[in-house]
């Protein structure tokens, strides 16, 4: 896929979608790991369930990882100025994430020519996570 | 409720050295495919010096050092009450593999909603690297659920 430009894209475009797997023990294990995020209540049961849940559930900064995959698989690192993410909902066992992003203003900042995205990251029953913003800086 | 005289506090520093290990076995956990964060060649090649840290990678060094959870801690919050309630990041230049990044951060704000039943408290943390350039900006809210 070539890079965006910025006058190549249109308020209203839609980023390539990112379909996640169904989140299993095993994602969140690792990414406990990756991340440094040991909190046990998002990989041990018993932990959770002291805490009231009925079993572990994703760490909030996955789903923002994941809303980052989709915004630098469609531009380059390097352009993203901003990523703003707002967590709105438990990301659950067996809860597959679609990522997807539309741009939703293009504008000036900071003597760049950038685009906004509008993100949201929803589960396979539609019920939105995570909503977020992105500023893309676009040549 | 979360005592307002924690405004201002300052966390200790968290360093984090960026590691080819470490940004490969995050590329694993978040199932990134793209070779630029798992290869040095593909990286160089998109023009990077190394493997570059994925956008929310910084937030790994106070998860390390174990400040955030020692933030949380000192305010009393209890574990099975938080929630990650929002988290922004601005970008100044993308860290890489060789980089070491510290994270100076504080308590900039603390406040309640719907008559105490939830509280926020506001994290603002400047990540920089090894010569002091500013890497990225971190606004993190944290939500205590009663």
């Amino acid at each position: 896929m070539t890079a965006p430009t910025f006058d190549g894209v249109a308020v209203g475009d839609e980023l390539p979608p990112l379909q996640l797997p169904p989140v299993d023990r095993t994602t969140l294990a690792l990414f406990a790991g990756a991340s440094g995020d040991h909190n046990a209540i998002h990989i041990d049961i018993d932990v959770a369930r002291r805490a009231g849940m009925p079993d572990v559930f994703a760490q909030g900064m996955l789903g923002m990882a994941w809303l980052g995959r989709l915004l630098t698989r469609w531009a380059p690192q390097s352009r993203l100025r901003r990523f703003d993410a707002r967590f709105q909902g438990i990301t659950h066992l067996g809860n597959a994430m679609r990522c997807s992003g539309r741009v939703v203003e293009k504008l000036m900042h900071g003597g760049e020519r950038c685009v906004r995205i509008e993100l949201q990251s929803a589960n396979q029953f539609g019920q939105t996570k995570i909503v977020g913003e992105a500023l893309v800086a676009l040549p | 409720m979360i005592d307002k005289k924690w405004i201002g506090h300052e966390l200790p520093p968290s360093v984090l050295p960026i590691e080819r290990s470490r940004l490969q076995f995050f590329a694993k956990a978040i199932g990134e495919t793209d070779p630029v964060y798992t290869d040095a060649a593909a990286a160089r090649d998109a023009g990077h010096p190394d493997l570059p840290a994925p956008p929310t990678f910084v937030f790994a060094a106070e998860l390390d050092s174990g400040a955030a959870f020692q933030l949380v801690d000192l305010l009393q919050i209890p574990i099975a009450k938080l929630l990650h309630g929002e988290q922004s990041f601005s970008f100044h230049r993308t860290a890489c593999v060789g980089d070491t990044v510290t994270v100076r951060s504080n308590v900039s704000d603390i406040y309640d909603k719907k008559g105490g039943a939830l509280e926020f408290v506001v994290k603002t943390s400047r990540a920089v690297n090894q010569r002091d350039e500013l890497v990225a900006e971190l606004r993190t809210v944290l939500v205590c659920r009663h």
